[in-house]
């Protein structure tokens, strides 16, 4: 069959229909938000909660910029469900390390050597407030924006595909990973390594599937950033999209005043005139 | 047209030379087979001729690769890929993995490209029509059949339109009515003076495509000549290819002592 010769300028009206129809569908008014508005609601809320400390402040950022956004999206339980399971190991450590090693006037107990200090069980509450604000946040994100949407908007504002693909890909990458992890395991069960039974077997049983759903992911990394080498991936310049995602005055509006309200409480902070809330 | 001078080359890290003092040249609407044994330097050998190795893989060239006379050594890899395409061994690891349809997947080179909507449109749709997979259009790239996988693969460089073609056993995991689909598009290729090389198992499918056959062996190029006479070699079977049936057959014919009324050779 022969390749087409002509440069044609205009779609077809089945055409522009086809390639609306690929843009990613919002199951709410709050996945529809274009993905930099929901990525700054993100970041703006996780750097103020820092910036700001203490439990008060991180709290009522994540009832303000977080909660009514989960709850317009339908997703509060799952988000929850997932930020909770995100911040507990990190928590736990957490709490390990500073209750114990925070020096501080008010002994509360001594194990061994290592006296708890009150301090530093206010240390480790503090920031585990922070961290789970920031689970919060950061997991909103990731259940209302398919990466592929993410990386075409960045696109589409001037930022190097490189830097959206590598964003995209080590999103994308986790439920690759688990479904390797599987064919993995079924494969080594079939040569008889044993991966059911009591949870030491299984413990056991899954230690060899580590190195290999490592070691193939990462030449599969290699060979994938060949292959879109191939498809000119790294080629400078502005690409004409399939489709694109709205944006709109409001939205705009709405970044700008994140980022001047950030500035202004960092500015506020660092001069010593936003008074430390408990 | 794509040129291959004495080149040798060795992936970065390891000493030894997976190619040694390797000369080729493609002609403009040539398409030239490369076979061998399993880890004769097929795959490498496509890398290199597309520029990829050592642009972007890496590793140490001795030699020149040019294509229509530009030396890949001096290129970027967006500059190669818009001058040779290259079609992987692997389907499934050439997958972009950023697109949630065939269609998006097949139109991802000509949007790097800076082609125009409209133009990006009609190149996904006419690749999809020439591999027959329009079916596939609005499927999920990551869950198609090994098959279905390595055609939508080819649809996406055709879909580029790149003035050279350098296939890794394009259809290794294709049912005949595929792999013929496959021949019939790489001759369309040809055919509008492209140069194409295709290392294949399928000395079958060369039989019919090739007008010239280089087989390779531990690195090196053993036999280089039109494809009838190196497809008819029974030396091939020693560098582990199996020649094309109908050779094969008129061997065991031969060897039988009979002759065949109109014989096939
Ligand atoms: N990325 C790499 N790094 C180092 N060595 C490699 C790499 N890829 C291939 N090789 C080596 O180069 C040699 C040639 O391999 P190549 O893949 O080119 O063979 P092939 O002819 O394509 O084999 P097959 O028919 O199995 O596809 C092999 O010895 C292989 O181990
Ligand atoms: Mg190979």
């Amino acid at each position: 069959m022969a390749p087409p010769s002509g440069n044609p300028t205009t779609l077809s009206e089945a055409d522009r229909a086809y390639l609306a129809s690929l843009a990613p569908q919002a199951a709410s008014p709050y996945h529809a938000l274009n993905p930099l508005t929901k990525a700054a609601i993100a970041t703006i809320a996780t750097l103020a909660a820092f910036v700001l400390g203490g439990y008060v402040a991180p709290l009522a950022i994540l009832t303000v910029l977080v909660i009514p956004g989960a709850v317009a999206a339908g997703v509060l339980t799952r988000l929850t469900r997932v930020a909770v399971l995100i911040s507990v190991p990190i928590s736990i450590s957490v709490a390990l390390v500073s209750v114990f090693t925070r020096a501080g006037a008010t002994v509360l107990f001594t194990v061994g050597p290592f006296d708890a200090t009150a301090e530093g069980v206010d240390f480790a509450g503090q920031i585990i407030v922070r961290l789970f604000v920031t689970a919060m946040a950061l997991g909103l994100f990731g259940l209302t924006t398919e990466p592929r949407a993410f990386v075409v908007d960045l696109e589409r504002r001037g930022l190097s595909p490189r830097v959206a693909f590598a964003a995209a890909a080590t999103l994308e990458t986790i439920p690759l990973m688990v479904e390797r992890a599987l064919a993995i395991q079924a494969a080594q069960r079939a040569r008889g390594l044993d991966t059911e039974g009591s949870l030491a077997a299984r413990i056991g049983g899954v230690m060899p599937l580590v190195g290999p759903v490592i070691l193939s992911s990462l030449t599969e990394v290699e060979e994938r950033s060949l292959a879109l080498e191939v498809r000119a991936f790294g080629r400078p310049g502005r690409r004409d999209q399939l489709w694109t995602l709205a944006d709109d005055g409001r939205q705009r509006l709405l970044r700008w005043a994140l980022l001047v309200g950030f500035i202004l409480v960092l500015v506020g902070r660092v001069a010593g005139a936003l008074p430390a809330l408990p | 047209m794509l040129e291959l001078d004495a080149v040798s080359y060795r992936y970065p890290g390891y000493a030894r030379q997976v190619l040694a003092d390797v000369s080729l040249a493609i002609g403009s609407g040539e398409i030239v087979g490369l076979v061998g044994r399993n880890e004769s330097g097929k795959s490498t050998l496509c890398l290199v001729a597309s520029g990829l190795a050592p642009v972007s893989v890496g590793g140490v060239l001795a030699g020149e690769v040019r294509i229509d006379g530009t030396a890949t050594a001096g290129l970027r890899p967006f500059e190669l890929a818009s001058r040779v395409g290259l079609v992987f061994q692997n389907p499934n690891t050439q997958r972009s993995g950023v697109t949630a349809t065939v269609f998006e997947e097949v139109a991802l080179g000509p949007v790097n490209l800076g082609l125009p909507v409209a133009e990006t449109v009609e190149r996904t749709h006419w690749a999809l029509r020439t591999l027959r997979i329009e079916a596939l259009a609005d499927r999920d790239p990551a869950r198609l059949s090994g098959g279905q996988a390595q055609l939508v693969a080819i649809a996406s460089i055709l879909a580029m339109r790149p003035p050279h073609l350098v296939l890794d056993e394009p259809t290794a995991q294709l049912d005949p009515e595929g792999t013929r689909l496959v021949g019939e598009a790489l001759q369309a290729l040809a055919g509008t003076g492209a140069a194409l090389l295709v290392a294949e198992h399928k000395t079958d499918l060369l039989d019919r495509l090739c007008s010239r056959v280089v087989a390779l062996d531990g690195g090196r190029v053993a036999m280089d000549g039109p494809a009838a006479i190196v497809l008819a070699d029974p030396a091939l079977e020693q560098l582990g290819v199996e020649r094309p049936a109908r050779h094969r057959i008129a061997g065991e014919v031969a060897a039988a002592g009979l002759v065949l009324p109109g014989a096939i050779a």
